[in-house]
């Protein structure tokens, strides 16, 4: 079997979009499953109040990552084939530090903002107006940061390509890493049932 | 014995959603998580590429640039690329068409679990009128955050982190790191 199918030529752009459509709805029913369509919900993994967004987003990828090295593995997938957008290492560095903050002030990301207004949250429409306000912020300043975005480029790099090891070995390393970040999420829930709990006996 | 019922239908202790607690509640993080990778990884084969979320809105803003003032935004490379030739309709694209599943998705599911009711989703402590002010400041960084990263949680977390890349990691760590140094001060928004 030839993967991706799209790449193979299995279908033109036309149902490229309606593969989009579908696709879409596949996402915005798990999200909103999964808890990302509350705000609140979004921003206590940043409390380690619930950390269910946290483990959520780490057993996708995680499973992503798996899925991904298997079928290349067996040689159905090519994974060359498959879009991965170059590195600029200190503006994805910055623009995500920045992300972060709107993420815990604002409530949502872009994606989860649709799922959120979908099912009736009203911050989450002041929200995506922000988004496309913040948006047009930016592209009335890029001509003046445009250096600065354009700067340590790396192109299409891997983390195996960069720290030279091989792909099994990184998945290794992220399942490891999950593991890991589920336990430390279980152990940070605990701890602050406990605290509330005690705040509550104290009154 | 294993219930996978109750497995199924997570239910824990609900210190967070007091207000939008529902009838159903949501599925166990895991196997969400599971689905939810499952989803992400039928896009890469199917398309050879990953989900996204800015990338729509970012097209939508451009269009009303280029409809406003097209001057503006022939002058700006950053609008341009959002654009295209100006042959194709700049909404016939990819992340267009996903999106619009994505709100059709997230209604559906909602309305299963009884979840489509208009609320503000905050903690008890804040006023609505001061949580719609945060959401639009959250929304404004989130919106530029993600031009800068050229990518969101969805473009740069979910996808570029399922395919390794460097910039999806380094971008992810940020993420966080921002939003945990963050959370101390707007915590009477959430707690």
């Amino acid at each position: 079997m030839n993967l991706p199918l799209y790449k193979f030529g299995f279908f033109n752009d036309e149902v490229s979009l309606i593969v989009a459509f579908v696709i879409g709805i596949a996402f915005g029913f798990v999200l909103e499953r999964g808890g990302f369509g509350s705000g609140r919900m979004l921003a206590a993994q940043f409390y380690f109040t619930d950390m269910r967004v946290f483990k959520v987003m780490f057993t996708a990828i995680t499973t992503a990552i798996i899925g991904l090295f298997y079928l290349s593995w067996i040689g159905v997938l090519d994974l060359d084939l498959v879009y991965i957008s170059d590195t600029y290492v200190l503006p994805q560095a910055v623009g995500g530090f920045i992300l972060g903050i709107g993420f815990v002030i604002g409530g949502y990301c872009p994606g989860t903002s649709g799922v959120a207004i979908a099912t009736g949250k009203v911050d989450a429409i002041f929200y995506g107006l922000g988004g496309f306000f913040g948006i047009f912020l930016f592209g009335e300043v890029f001509p003046y940061i445009e250096n600065f975005f354009n700067s340590t480029y790396m192109g299409r790099i891997t983390l195996p390509e960069y720290f030279n090891l091989s792909y099994g070995v990184v998945v290794l390393f992220v399942i490891l890493l999950a593991i890991a970040g589920f336990t430390a999420a279980d152990w940070g829930e605990k701890v602050m049932a406990k605290k509330k709990s005690a705040q509550i006996e104290e009154g | 014995m294993f219930k996978f019922k109750e497995w199924f239908h997570h239910h824990h202790h609900d210190n967070v959603r007091e207000g939008e607690l529902t009838p159903y509640h949501y599925t166990n993080p895991y196997l969400i998580g599971l689905l939810l990778g499952i989803v992400l990884l039928l896009t890469f084969v199917i398309m050879g590429r990953g989900l996204g979320a800015s990338g729509a809105l970012s097209t939508v803003v451009a269009m009303i640039v280029n409809t406003v003032s097209p001057e503006t935004a022939h002058h700006n490379s950053f609008y341009m690329g959002y654009l295209g030739d100006g042959e194709h309709n700049p909404l016939k694209n990819w992340l267009i068409f996903q999106m619009i599943g994505v709100v059709i998705g997230g209604f559906i599911s909602g309305a299963i679990a009884g979840r489509t009711k208009f609320i503000v989703s905050k903690g008890p402590r804040i006023t609505n009128k001061k949580r719609f002010l945060f959401a639009f400041i959250g929304g404004t960084l989130m919106g530029f955050g993600a031009k800068m990263a050229r990518g969101c949680t969805s473009g740069q977390g979910l996808t570029g982190g399922s395919l390794l890349s460097l910039g999806g990691w380094t971008f992810m760590f940020a993420t966080f790191a921002g939003a945990y140094a963050f959370a101390y001060f707007v915590r009477r928004q959430w707690t």
